[in-house]
């Protein structure tokens, strides 16, 4: 039905075009020359003005018509059959409904149940039909408007150019829009979850079992939503990725920028962007396959307990993610430098290595440092390798060796296959999600400002 | 530095040993640096080898499936070429394949020997005979797939037997070797045991009821006082109390007293003694008759490893020899079909916006720095912005593709519109000027001059931004594309698995055949990054023009 709806409008979109520019030709008697604007452009302003507003009366229709045939219905439904359930258990007896009418019964539905489905089913019928007669009425209404504006002295031009101009403006915003609609939908769901947790509790508790359900007695004082071992495990494994990326990518970048012939630099930068270039699911699996075993047969073999998803084979196999990361800012940082401060060093007497530690690295550090506050975040976000490669079970400890959660691993665990968000359990995940956006943006935010410093002082 | 420079006057120190010792230290540390710059390098290729490498040492096994030819008669009786779907083909494929081995009797046995087929496989026969029912009354032979555990054994992936013993069982014997105590006797390896041969345990008038088994065990965990003795049984051969009793039986006054007796040690350690390594059938398998059953399949020929068609047309399944990615190869194309239908012509428009007509003010600041905050957002949370917004506040479906490809696009745009923004920028203002010097509005300057020139540059963020998506895994996972489906999705709104979420589905599944599978599945996404980003470097040098 959608796919008609939307093949029939835009094949009116395609007509109305048509008919606008040779209504544009029949105007001036086939003379375009004596038009203000180009047919084109008559075309296009009939195009416009018939199918994006009723593009958008569709998309607004079905956006609505879910939850406007779901009030229809409850209302429907006999009051003995409703009366006494709460909300929650109304939205099940409509699920219920919905399977039936899709054809997915399990067990016997009683008659009411049976009967509301044909209503459902008939309902959403009713809506798909007035739907199409709407968009088919609003581009008809639109093409009969529009057609009739068409004279030789009509600015169609700057109709258009205005159309696209908001249009324009208004795929920008979806920018703006997305970042409120992440902020917006953790505060709520998190803020749900401090209903019922208190904030104390969850930034500051130490015990983290969300898995385990919590009485209704019980409450929210069994203190099972501590999420400090969470993070300091997610620092654990975000640190020992920094440690072994940070030296590896600065080396790689010191080595590139100021020993490595063209040729050489032009054959293995891009390599080592392809290990930036692999998605991290393959990342997770070479943990699991190759590093963690070989780790822990190493371990055996020098008489030391390592947990098959330990810390350490989580955390290496993030840092060689994180490698080109670090290299190729370094790498940029480094570039930036003046050539007049290199060369200054190296006329005073200085060998290579003496100019980049006492001139290069201090001349580009902020930029070096904004490029391992990026990775870092990365590492905090960095979702896949964890939850393949690292553990489950929140554990407080410094030791890599031992298996330990991070913030990532609890927002997937916590959140596949659920989604009812109305458990401390789900909206957990939120809580997390919140913590682990504004850490992340803080980071973002402060790497930027000080790159973009850095170059600005240079350039 | 300072106080050589007040002993010596510079000329002197010039040239001077010290100089020298000093200029040569100063170049060994440049020396080293250098050094370590091109260790770093190396490890990080050389890093990158070792996961390429591992991924292609597992998953090349996955390219081909171990097939047995099977000579399958089609009875009238059992199947009725009318409808041919209701006959029972597990009992078809059954007999078919059971009448390779007329030796194997009892049910038990006959039992293991079905294990060897893929229990899929009577679904493969049933679509051979819908699809050729003039078959029927006929013999036909196909070729059926083998189940996991064979399959990895034809391929040589695991091994039918493993060694009995384990490591910490073979370190046991091995203290008792190094105290002198094993020897060999009448080719038996037979270890000397202090007996207390204790009367109680014994009828002096009927010799043939002592408890000779439980004395040996007795003295022989003298040996392991330290370690917890209740391993060291096993060590003993389950014949070692007759030993003991021909001794009494021949020393009868050694009643009551200690003595040494040699005993016999059990098959395994006496093997171990006699320089061989035991082995044992592995524990994977039912029997060692279901694994001679196998063999005799493979002497007889019928066994072929044609290439796995399978794997990329057939979908998700529970048996490793019958799952594909046909299904995630479809699903991750309506996503990725999505993702670049919403984001390539928003992000073009916002690129165009922003670098063409936005004035510089608080709002084009405000945009500009949520791009870049965008771009650097952990891709989990737009998972969650996915679930709470798309799923929760407007009730798309569950599993979509569409879904999934909103998501995917609202990570995908930020690049997208920093490389239109970089390819708008690189087309000379000669192309504006003369462009609007012949009396072109702004936007017919930029519709039909910047754009085309700057469209190669376009498509190379677009496909390098879709090959980001293509490999993004944790928002598909909060949004269910991870769900168990068996076949390839119809639409954008139905149920559908992507290629890196059925690798994380299957790296979760516990049967072998799944590792090997896991590894040709990435090997076969990273097959389509490359393709993309070929596309990529291609049209950069192809159409890229260099003002």
């Amino acid at each position: 039905m959608l796919t008609i709806v939307f093949a029939t409008l835009l094949a009116l979109t395609a007509a109305s075009y048509i008919i606008g520019r040779r209504r544009a030709y029949a105007v001036v008697g086939g003379a375009p020359e004596n038009l203000h604007s180009r047919p084109v452009y008559h075309g296009a302003f009939v195009a416009a003005w018939v199918g994006i507003p009723a593009f958008f009366l569709v998309l607004v229709w079905l956006a609505l018509q879910g939850p406007v045939v779901d009030v229809l219905l409850v209302q429907s439904l006999p009051a003995e059959k409703t009366s006494g359930l709460d909300p929650a258990q109304i939205d099940l007896l409509v699920s219920e409904i919905k399977s039936v009418a899709a054809g997915n019964i399990f067990g016997q539905p009683d008659a009411i149940v049976r009967a509301a489905a044909q209503q459902y089913k008939s309902w959403q019928g009713i809506a798909q039909w007035a739907m199409f007669a709407c968009a088919l009425a609003a581009a008809m209404t639109g093409l009969a408007l529009t057609r009739r504006r068409i004279s030789a002295a009509f600015c169609a031009r700057h109709s258009v150019e205005r159309v696209m101009n908001i249009i324009m403006i208004s795929c920008s915003l979806v920018a703006i829009l997305t970042t409120l609609g992440i902020v917006i939908s953790l505060m709520v769901e998190a803020l749900r979850f401090f209903d019922r947790v208190s904030p104390a509790a969850f930034f500051f508790g130490l015990n983290w079992e969300p898995q385990i359900p919590i009485r209704e007695d019980q409450g929210t004082a069994s203190g099972a939503f501590g999420a400090i071992p969470v993070f300091t495990g997610t620092l654990l494994i975000a640190g020992i990725a920094l440690l072994a990326a940070v030296p590896t990518g600065l080396y790689s970048a010191v080595y590139l920028t100021e020993y490595a012939n063209p040729r050489v630099r032009a054959v293995i930068k891009p390599i080592l962007e392809v290990l930036a270039g692999i998605p991290t699911v393959v990342y997770g699996f070479f943990a699991v396959l190759t590093v963690a075993p070989a780790m822990r047969s190493f371990g055996e073999t020098i008489g030391m307990d390592i947990a098959p998803n330990s810390a350490l084979a989580a955390g290496a196999v993030m840092g060689i993610m994180i490698i080109p990361f670090i290299s190729s800012f370094s790498d940029d940082a480094i570039n930036a430098v003046p050539k007049s401060m290199r060369e200054g060093s190296y006329g005073l007497g200085a060998t290579k290595a003496e100019t980049i530690k006492n001139v290069l690295l201090p001349a580009a550090l902020p930029g070096i440092m904004g490029g391992v506050l990026l990775a870092a975040s990365r590492a905090i976000g960095e979702t896949m390798i964890v939850v393949m490669a690292a553990g489950l079970i929140a554990r407080l400890t410094a030791n890599p060796f031992e298996a330990v959660t991070t913030v990532t691993v609890q927002i997937v665990t916590l959140l596949i296959g659920d989604t009812e968000f109305d458990n401390p359990k789900t909206l957990a995940a939120f809580a997390l999600g919140l913590v682990l956006f504004v850490v992340t943006l803080i980071l973002n935010v402060f790497a930027l400002r000080i790159v973009q410093k850095y170059r600005e002082k240079y350039e | 530095m300072s106080d050589t420079a007040t002993a010596k006057s510079p000329a002197e120190y010039w040239g001077s040993e010290e100089q020298k010792r000093k200029t040569a230290r100063r170049h060994a540390a440049d020396k080293r640096l250098q050094y370590c710059g091109l260790g770093a390098i190396g490890l990080a290729i050389l890093l990158l080898g070792i996961l390429v490498a591992s991924l292609i040492r597992t998953g090349h096994v996955a390219f081909v499936q171990t097939k047995v030819q099977l000579e399958i008669p089609l009875d009238a009786s059992r199947i009725d070429a009318k409808k041919p779907a209701d006959a029972n083909y597990r009992l078809i494929v059954r007999n078919a394949f059971r009448a390779l081995f007329p030796n194997v009797k009892g049910n038990k046995a006959l039992r293991n020997v079905d294990r060897i087929l893929s229990s899929e496989a009577r679904f493969i026969v049933r679509d051979y005979v819908i699809a050729n029912a003039d078959m029927v009354r006929k013999t036909v032979t196909l070729e059926l797939a083998l189940s996991d555990p064979f399959d990895q054994l034809h391929k040589g992936v695991i091994p039918s037997q493993v060694e009995a013993l384990t490591l910490r069982e073979i370190e046991l014997f091995k203290t008792l070797v190094s105290r002198n105590v094993v020897s060999i006797e009448n080719d038996r390896a037979v270890v000397q045991v202090d007996a207390f041969i204790d009367p109680k345990k014994i009828l002096p008038d009927n010799l043939a009821f002592g408890e000779y088994g439980s004395i040996v065990k007795e003295g022989f965990r003298s040996y392991f006082l330290q370690r917890g003795a209740d391993t060291s049984d096993t060590l003993l051969a389950p014949d070692a109390g007759d030993a003991l009793k021909a001794y009494v039986e021949a020393n009868l006054d050694s009643i009551g007293k200690t003595a040494q007796v040699k005993v016999p040690l059990a098959g395994d350690y006496d093997a171990i003694f006699k320089g061989k390594v035991p082995m044992k059938t592995n524990p994977r398998f039912a029997s060692p008759e279901q694994i001679a059953a196998f063999k005799s399949l493979e002497i007889r020929g019928l066994l072929s490893t044609p290439f796995n068609w399978e794997l990329f047309f057939n979908s998700d399944s529970r048996f490793p020899e019958q799952a594909g990615l046909a299904g995630a190869i479809v699903g991750s194309f309506y996503t990725l079909l999505v993702c670049f239908l919403i984001s390539f012509p928003m992000g073009i428009a916002a690129a165009i916006y922003l670098e063409e007509f936005a004035l510089t003010n608080r709002i084009s600041d405000l945009i500009e720095v949520n791009i870049n905050n965008l771009a650097a957002v952990p891709s989990v949370v737009f998972g969650l912005l996915g679930l709470a917004v798309f799923l929760g506040f407007f009730g798309f479906p569950r599993s979509a593709p569409l879904v999934g490809g909103m998501v995917l696009s609202l990570m995908t745009l930020p690049t997208i519109i920093i490389a239109t923004r970089a390819a708008l920028k690189a087309v000379p203002p000669s192309i504006r000027e003369a462009a609007l010097g012949v009396g072109a509005s702004r936007h017919q300057v930029i519709l039909h001059h910047v754009l085309p020139v700057a469209m190669p540059g376009i498509l190379t963020g677009t496909i390098i931004g879709l090959a980001q998506a293509l490999g993004e895994t944790a928002p598909l996972l909060l949004i269910g594309m991870n769900a168990f489906i068996t076949s390839a999705p119809g639409g954008i709104l139905e149920p559908a698995t992507a290629l890196p979420t059925q690798i994380f589905s299957w790296a979760d599944s516990p049967e072998r055949g799944f590792v090997s599978r896991t590894s040709a599945a990435i090997l076969v996404l990273l097959g389509f990054l490359v393709m993309m980003n070929a596309i990529a470097v291609f049209l950069r040098q192809r159409f890229e023009t260099k003002w």
